[in-house]
């Protein structure tokens, strides 16, 4: 594998200190190659989580390492210093809730990235309505996110996630609250992204509908991962 | 980088109008609070300004004739006029009291004015708006227009009654209790009038008492009950001076020679502002720095509460890598949004409400623009409590 996607080797995150310390995650050994879209599976408690949050520079790991694209991001102890940064310009986060900002119009609400990345109004608007564009959503451009269907703020969700043309994009259930068809559109639109752009991306799930279409799986127990290959079946 | 601040008062504008309008409302009422302290203060210039004096001489050892009772006889007028550097001279005397028209009362102050050249005599009312001054001697009066009187119309004080001849405006007291001018004799007898059942009694104790009321002594009862029943004081004597004269060096020759107190324009204005609306400023103030604090309490809930209401979109901001400072400018913008629309509220709400109070409210540039500066400020600190929660928001509460 090159060195972009996600690798990440033995990570470990501990909670408190002493005899009261509990592991989440336990050496969790991770690849994920650009271009590639990989579940993560696991029941409540099981540290996925705790993954999601290390894997997005949110917290911090107590050992191992990881790297996302070519960038070494966490290595035993150290990290890198504008972890803010990081998740602006390498991760994209889409979630079980589109958590668009209300107050601002589809566009505004795709284009806030590069513009926070210090890209012009102009420019950003118009990657934007490219990416709108290429997820057949262009046509609700002006309109305010509680004016759309919820397979409609996902899919925005998913534009601003991949506004930026992060290597590394987190879904955290995005399908969750959709019906079959809507989700399976999801992740369809996942794998054409990935295709695309080259993006790395890990879509923590329950959702038995869309786990056969994943090509590699991994489950995670006790803070533990172990993986499998998937079906892979055919999302087109 | 589009104003985040900007967008969300556009999308909840509704919400952001009904709350400024509500803080408007209360700025108002404190620009009003300051309003009313300046209109004391221009009530008791105004009083000075329109007395038409250099000096005030007053019985002496007393702050008179404003803030303290004074008397002095009404012959030292022809004194001071005879002392060098004094132009005109003349008696005055003033009475606050609920002057009669018909079965209404008006509270007013009544200022009993010397005769003298038309409206050029101290104690005049420098102006007119209606009618014309006071020519004779009695039961003739000019009232200020916000007594509500007319011209013609008929008034009682004390037992006289008075028509009006003449109006006029913005002749105040100190307290900003309208000005109704009577010749001075009538308001001398005002003053110390006693009822019929006094006079009669006080006539009988004079009549009993044998060393006023003695056989082969004609003249002398009715010459002791005549100086009883009249009155031989006024309150002040009002001095201007002839031109090139310092009020200081005449004011100090008065009180060298004539035993009197007297008192300069700055020394008056010293006494009406630092002495007799004193404990009123002061109450107005806080009145002021209770408001400042409501309002600073408001704007901090408010801000706080849409704060609150938006910690998820700040945790999902941060975690897309959105600046502190970028989020701290968001709430500080939207408090001084508020702010600002609070002003423009309440600065509206002052002005037209300012000519509806009774009494006289001085809105001053000056105080619109600390006013401003101060709501700006407020809402800088009020907003510090909801930037200081956003700014702890974890990133992680996005991802759950």
């Amino acid at each position: 594998m090159s060195g972009k996607g996600i690798r990440i080797e033995g990570l470990s995150k501990r909670y408190g200190k002493g005899d009261t310390s509990v592991y989440a995650l336990k050496d969790v050994n991770m690849q994920v190659a650009p271009g590639e879209v990989v579940g993560l599976i696991g029941p409540s408690g099981s540290g996925k989580s705790t993954l999601l949050k290390c894997l997005g520079a949110v917290i911090d790991p107590t050992a191992g390492r990881m790297s996302l694209g070519d960038e070494a991001i966490y290595d035993d102890g150290w990290k890198v210093r504008d972890l803010r940064a990081l998740r602006r310009d390498k991760i994209g986060f889409v979630f079980q809730a589109p958590y668009l900002i209300p107050f601002l119009d589809v566009t505004d609400n795709v284009a806030l990235l590069p513009m926070l990345a210090g890209v012009a109004n102009g420019e950003s608007r118009t990657k934007a309505l490219e990416l709108l564009t290429a997820l057949d959503v262009q046509h609700r451009a002006r309109a305010m996110p509680s004016q759309l269907s919820g397979g409609e703020q996902q899919r925005v969700a998913i534009a601003r996630g991949l506004v930026n043309r992060p290597p590394v994009i987190l879904a955290d259930e995005p399908t969750a609250p959709l019906d079959s068809e809507r989700a399976m559109a999801v992740i369809r639109i996942l794998n054409d992204m990935a295709r695309r752009f080259e993006t790395a991306i890990i879509v923590v799930t329950h959702d038995e509908k869309i786990i056969p279409t994943f090509k590699r799986i991994y489950h995670i127990r006790d803070g533990v991962t172990h993986e499998e290959a998937g079906e892979g079946r055919d999302v087109q | 980088m589009i104003s985040l601040a900007g967008r969300d008062i556009l999308h909840a504008w509704g919400k952001f109008v009904f709350t400024g309008v509500g803080l408007g409302l209360l700025i108002g009422v404190t620009l009003v609070m300051a309003g009313v302290y300046r209109g004391m203060v221009d009530d008791g210039k105004a009083l000075l300004d329109n007395s038409g004096a250099d000096l005030w001489v007053v019985q002496k050892d007393t702050l008179g004739p404003y803030a303290e009772s004074s008397s002095v006889n009404d012959d030292v007028v022809r004194a001071i006029l005879a002392m060098p550097g004094v132009a005109q001279a003349a008696n005055v005397t003033y009475l606050t009291m609920q002057v009669r028209k018909g079965e209404s009362d008006v509270r007013a102050m009544v200022v009993g004015v010397a005769p003298g050249a038309l409206g050029g005599t101290p104690g005049w009312p420098p102006y007119l708006v209606a009618g014309r001054q006071i020519t004779r001697g009695h039961y003739e009066a000019v009232a200020d227009i916000a007594t509500g009187f007319k011209l013609g119309d008929r008034l009682a004080v004390r037992r006289n009654h008075y028509t009006v001849v003449g109006l006029t405006r913005r002749m105040v007291s100190s307290s900003g209790d309208p000005m109704l001018f009577i010749p001075l004799k009538d308001a001398q007898e005002a003053q110390f009038l006693k009822d019929n059942d006094a006079i009669w009694k006080n006539r009988r104790r004079t009549e009993a008492n044998p060393a006023f009321n003695r056989p082969g002594v004609p003249g002398l009862l009715d010459a002791v009950i005549a100086s009883q029943s009249s009155n031989a004081f006024v309150n002040a004597v009002l001095v201007t001076l002839k031109p090139g004269h310092a009020p200081d060096e005449v004011a100090e020759s008065i009180r060298r020679w004539k035993r009197l107190t007297v008192y300069t324009r700055a020394q008056m204005e010293g006494i009406l502002v630092g002495k007799l609306i004193a404990t009123s400023a002061k109450q107005i103030g806080m009145f002021l720095v209770i408001l400042a604090m409501v309002s600073a309490a408001i704007v901090a809930f408010i801000i706080y509460s849409l704060t609150m209401d938006k910690i998820r979109e700040i945790a999902v901001l941060k975690l897309i890598g959105t600046r502190n400072r970028t989020i701290a400018a968001m709430i500080m913008q939207q408090a001084l949004a508020l702010g600002v629309i609070g002003f423009v509220v309440g600065k509206i709400s002052a002005t037209f409400s300012a000519p509806l109070f009774p009494k006289y409210v001085l809105l001053v540039p000056f105080d619109s623009v600390a006013g401003f500066f101060a709501v700006l400020a407020i809402c800088v600190l009020a907003s510090v409590v909801a930037i200081r929660m956003a700014l702890k928001v974890d990133p992680a509460e996005a991802i759950g």
